[in-house]
C-alpha cells in the first residue's frame, strides 16, 4: 500500500472531536487546526502568507486602532454568536471614529474539550461576518488552556482602518445645543442573550441587533462631515454612554423619554426581569451628537439606511457643570439617568 | 406579552391629576405622605412624580424595602454559612452587593471563592439542589408577604421530593407590624419630629394579605391609609385620594388598587404560608431595632427544612458603620442628603449603607434618579415634549381625577 504523503494524514475530527492540549502547543496539531479551520474558513491572501504578521501597505492618512475581547454568555443566541459578534465589535469600534475598517485580527483563547464542531460553527459565522463587513481577518493567533481554566472559548479582535480627510469625530467634542440621535431601538442585543441564559429562558421572538455599522456611518459622514461624537452603545446601554460623552466633553444633556424608541417587546421583558432598557447592552446600534442644524439632515440619512431604518433624534446636550444627563420623563416629570452601577447583565459580550 | 402598563403612565392623564391635587390640597398646610414601600419610592423617582405634586405635598420614604431593612449581622449569617459551612447559598440579586461586618459582601466572599449563586426564584434554588445532591444548598429567603408564598410552595416541594439538602435561611418580615412601630415610635408620636399624614399601602404585599390589616391603626393613629398600586398614575391618585381625608378629617383604609388588592387578600396564599410558617417572637430590623412579631419562622413540622436548625446559626448584632444615617432614613426622620456619607463615601458602586444598595432604596432613587434637585444648576427647566396644556377650564378639572373604573378591568403584570 502506498504511503499516504499528504501533511495530514488523518483528517481534523470536525464531527465529535474536541480541542486539546496539542492545538495550542505550536506542533503538527495546531497547524492542522489552523489549516483545516482557520484558513479554510477565513481564506484570503494575507492570511495565507502564514506569517506570524500580515504586512500589507497603508493608504495616507489617518490610522485608527481598536481592540476588544468577546466572552459572551451563551456562545451562541437569537441574532448571532461569539464569532459574528467579535467581528461586529471592533469593526465598529474602528467605524465610530467615521474610519473605513480595513483588516482585522483574531485571538482565540480555547478551553481544553471545547468542541470541535462548535468551533468551526463559530469560525464559518465570522467569516461570513468578515465577508459581508468587507474587512478580512488577516493574521490571528491560538491558545488553549485547561479544563475549567476557561469557558468553551474566548476570542479578542484587533482591527485597523483609515480616517478620511476632515473628519474628526471623538467623544469629547460634544457642545451644548448639539442634538442626540440613535441610530434604531434600545435594548434588543441584552434582552436577546438574557432570554437564551440558562436559569432564565424565557421566549421571545427579539433577536440580537448585532451588525458591523461601518456602511451607515460611511452614509452619515459623507453627508455630513463635521459629526461630533459616534459611539456604540453597548455595555451599560444608551444611558452609560451618554454619561461617558457627557464627562468627556464636560457638558450636561437632556433626553426626551416619548422618543427613545425601544421595541415593545423589550420593554414588555424589561418590565418583567426589573431592567431598564436604557441600561440595557446594543450590538448594532449607534449614538450620534452633531450640530442642531445637521441633525435633520442626518436623520435623514440614517433612515434611508438599513441599519437606521428606526433612528430617531432623542435629545439635546446642554450646559451643565454637574454632567448630568437628565431625561424628561413620558409620565411628565424628570430624573437623572445616571452611569450604570454594578453589573446589570454579567458577559453580555 | 405585557399590556395595560403604558395606560398607567399616560402623560395626559397625570396632568391632569397634577392639576386635581393643585385644586384639592389645601396651599396653607403641609402634606407628607409616607410611602412605606421601595417599589412606590421607586416609581416616584423613576418617573418624577414629584415634579407633579404642588410644593407643599411631599413623600416620606419609609422602610419598605426589604434589602435596607435587613440587620448586618443576617448577612454576616449567611456568609458564615457559606464559609463554615461549605453550602451553595442562592439568592436573589439585590443582596449580592450588601455590605456586611468587616467590609464583606456576598459578591466579595463570592470572588474569594465561596459558592452563591444568583437566582431569579425559588425554583432555581431547587433545581440547583436538584443537581448538586452532595452539596447543602440553601435559599436565602427575604422580603415582605409578597415574596412569602413562593418560600413556602419551595419548602412542600422540597419535602415532596423528598430533597434532603435543601433548605431555607428564613428573613420574612411582615409590614404592618413595621407601620404601627413607626407610628408607635417617639420621633412621631410625642416628639412629633417626624409628622406623617398619611400612607400609602402597599400594592403587592396588599395583594396577599388584603387591605383589612390596616384598619387597626388607620383608627388607632388616625391617619389614612391608601393601598396604591405601583405604577406612577396609582400613586397619583392615591395621594388626592389622601388628601381628601386629611382635608375631611378621616382616617380610612382605602383601596386605590382594586385591580388587584381585596380586603380579605389572597386566603389560599395567606393558608399556605400558615401551614409552613409561624410568627417570631422577635426579629431585628435595621433601623426600627427589635420588633416583636414582625418576621416569620419555619415551623417545627418543618424543622429540616430550617437553615438555622440545621446547621449552627449564631444571632450577631453587628452595628452598622458610623456616620450611616440609615436608620434614621427608613424611619423618615431623615433625608438621603442629610447623610454626611451620601455621595462622599456612599455611592451605589461603593454602598456604605443597605438604603444605597436596592434601587428600592430611598439614598439609591435620590442619588441614581433625583441628585440633579439638590444642585444649583435649575437653569435646566423641563420642556414639555408632545404634551397637550394643561386644561384650565374648572369644569374639566373638577372631574379630572381617574375614576376606579378607569383604573379597574386591567392587569397588573409587575
Amino acid at each position: 500500500m502506498p504511503i499516504n504523503m499528504k501533511r495530514f494524514p488523518v483528517r481534523l475530527n470536525l464531527r465529535d472531536g474536541t480541542v486539546d492540549m496539542t492545538h495550542g502547543s505550536g506542533g503538527h496539531a495546531m497547524a492542522q487546526l489552523i489549516e483545516e479551520l482557520f484558513f479554510k474558513h477565513l481564506d484570503n491572501d494575507l492570511l495565507r502568507q502564514a506569517n506570524d504578521q500580515a504586512a500589507f501597505d497603508v493608504p495616507a492618512g489617518r490610522m485608527v486602532m481598536s481592540t476588544d475581547g468577546h466572552v459572551i454568555s451563551p456562545l451562541f443566541f437569537p441574532g448571532g454568536d461569539i464569532g459574528s459578534l467579535s467581528v461586529h465589535g471592533t469593526v465598529n469600534d474602528v467605524a465610530m471614529s467615521g474610519a473605513k475598517p480595513l483588516y482585522l485580527s483574531a485571538g482565540f483563547i480555547l478551553e481544553e474539550g471545547f468542541s470541535l464542531s462548535e468551533l468551526e460553527r463559530i469560525v464559518i459565522s465570522m467569516s461570513e461576518a468578515a465577508e459581508k463587513a468587507g474587512v478580512p481577518v488577516v493574521t490571528g493567533d491560538t491558545k488553549v488552556v485547561e479544563k475549567g481554566k476557561g469557558d468553551g472559548i474566548f476570542i479578542t479582535t484587533t482591527g485597523v482602518g483609515v480616517v478620511p480627510d476632515g473628519v474628526n469625530i471623538s467623544g469629547n467634542r460634544a457642545e451644548p445645543g448639539d442634538t442626540i440621535l440613535v441610530s434604531g431601538t434600545m435594548g434588543d442585543h441584552g434582552v436577546a442573550i438574557m432570554s437564551s441564559r440558562e436559569n432564565l429562558e424565557f421566549e421571545t421572538t427579539i433577536q440580537s441587533d448585532s451588525a458591523a455599522l461601518h456602511t451607515l456611518i460611511a452614509d452619515m459622514v459623507a453627508a455630513v462631515p463635521d459629526i461630533h461624537c459616534l459611539r456604540d452603545p453597548t455595555r451599560g446601554g444608551l444611558a452609560t454612554t451618554l454619561n461617558e460623552l457627557a464627562q468627556q466633553s464636560d457638558v450636561g444633556m437632556k433626553l426626551y423619554e416619548t422618543m427613545i424608541p425601544v421595541n415593545s417587546a423589550v420593554s414588555a421583558a424589561c418590565e418583567l426581569l426589573g431592567l431598564d432598557p436604557l441600561y440595557v447592552a446594543n450590538e448594532g446600534k449607534l449614538i450620534c451628537i452633531c450640530k442642531q442644524q445637521d441633525s435633520e439632515k442626518l436623520l435623514k440619512i440614517m433612515q434611508a439606511h438599513p441599519l437606521g431604518k428606526d433612528a430617531a433624534i432623542v435629545g439635546e446636550v446642554i450646559e451643565d457643570d454637574n454632567g448630568f444627563v437628565q431625561m424628561e420623563t413620558s409620565f411628565g416629570g424628570s430624573r437623572v439617568v445616571d452611569w450604570l452601577a454594578g453589573e446589570q447583565l454579567p458577559r453580555i459580550c | 406579552m405585557i399590556k395595560y402598563v403604558d395606560e398607567f403612565r399616560r402623560h395626559d392623564l397625570a396632568q391632569k391629576l397634577s392639576a386635581a391635587i393643585k385644586k384639592e390640597s389645601d396651599p396653607q398646610r403641609q402634606y407628607n405622605l409616607m410611602e412605606f414601600c421601595g417599589g412606590h419610592t421607586h416609581a416616584i423617582f423613576r418617573y418624577g412624580v414629584q415634579d407633579l405634586m404642588p410644593e407643599n405635598v411631599k413623600f416620606v420614604h419609609g422602610p419598605g424595602c426589604p434589602v435596607c431593612v435587613l440587620p448586618i449581622g443576617r448577612i454576616d449569617n449567611a456568609i458564615q454559612l457559606t464559609q463554615q459551612h461549605d453550602v451553595i447559598l442562592c439568592t436573589y440579586g439585590d443582596l449580592m452587593r450588601v455590605p456586611a461586618s468587616g467590609r464583606k459582601s456576598l459578591l466579595k466572599v463570592k470572588a474569594e471563592g465561596s459558592d452563591v449563586r444568583m437566582v431569579y426564584s425559588t425554583q432555581d434554588a431547587l433545581k440547583i439542589a436538584r443537581e448538586n445532591p452532595a452539596k447543602e444548598v440553601v435559599f436565602f429567603a427575604i422580603g415582605f408577604e409578597t415574596t412569602t408564598p413562593p418560600t413556602a410552595v419551595a419548602i412542600k416541594q422540597a419535602q415532596k421530593e423528598g430533597l434532603k439538602n435543601f433548605s431555607v435561611f428564613c428573613n420574612h418580615v411582615l409590614t404592618p407590624a413595621a407601620i404601627q412601630n413607626i407610628l408607635e415610635s417617639p420621633e412621631v408620636r410625642e416628639m412629633s419630629s417626624v409628622v406623617i399624614d398619611g400612607f400609602f399601602g402597599p400594592s403587592h404585599v396588599s395583594s396577599i394579605i388584603g387591605s383589612q390589616p390596616y384598619e387597626f391603626f388607620a383608627e388607632e393613629f388616625q391617619k389614612p391609609v391608601v393601598i396604591a398600586g405601583f405604577e406612577p398614575l396609582d400613586v397619583m391618585q392615591s395621594a388626592l385620594m389622601l388628601i381628601r381625608q386629611i382635608n375631611n378629617g378621616q382616617h380610612e383604609v382605602e383601596n386605590e388598587y382594586t385591580r388587584v388588592v381585596s380586603r380579605e387578600g389572597n386566603q389560599k396564599a395567606q393558608a399556605l404560608v400558615a401551614e409552613v410558617m409561624e410568627l417570631r417572637r422577635n426579629f431585628e430590623w435595621r433601623g426600627l431595632g427589635m420588633v416583636p412579631y414582625s418576621a416569620l419562622q419555619i415551623k417545627q413540622s418543618y424543622a429540616d427544612f430550617d437553615a438555622e436548625k440545621r446547621f449552627d446559626v449564631p444571632q450577631i448584632h453587628a452595628s452598622d458603620i458610623k456616620g450611616c444615617e440609615c436608620p434614621r432614613i427608613l424611619r423618615g426622620v431623615k433625608k438621603p442628603t442629610d447623610c454626611k456619607l451620601f455621595g462622599t463615601v456612599c455611592t451605589p458602586e461603593n454602598p456604605m449603607g443597605s438604603c444605597m444598595v436596592s434601587s428600592e432604596g430611598a439614598c439609591a432613587a435620590y442619588w441614581s434618579y433625583g441628585r440633579f434637585r439638590q444642585t444649583n444648576n435649575s437653569s435646566v427647566e423641563a420642556k414639555p415634549v408632545k404634551s397637550e396644556p394643561v386644561k384650565s377650564d374648572p369644569e374639566e378639572m373638577t372631574s379630572a381625577e381617574l375614576t376606579h373604573d378607569e383604573l379597574k378591568g386591567t392587569t397588573s403584570c409587575q
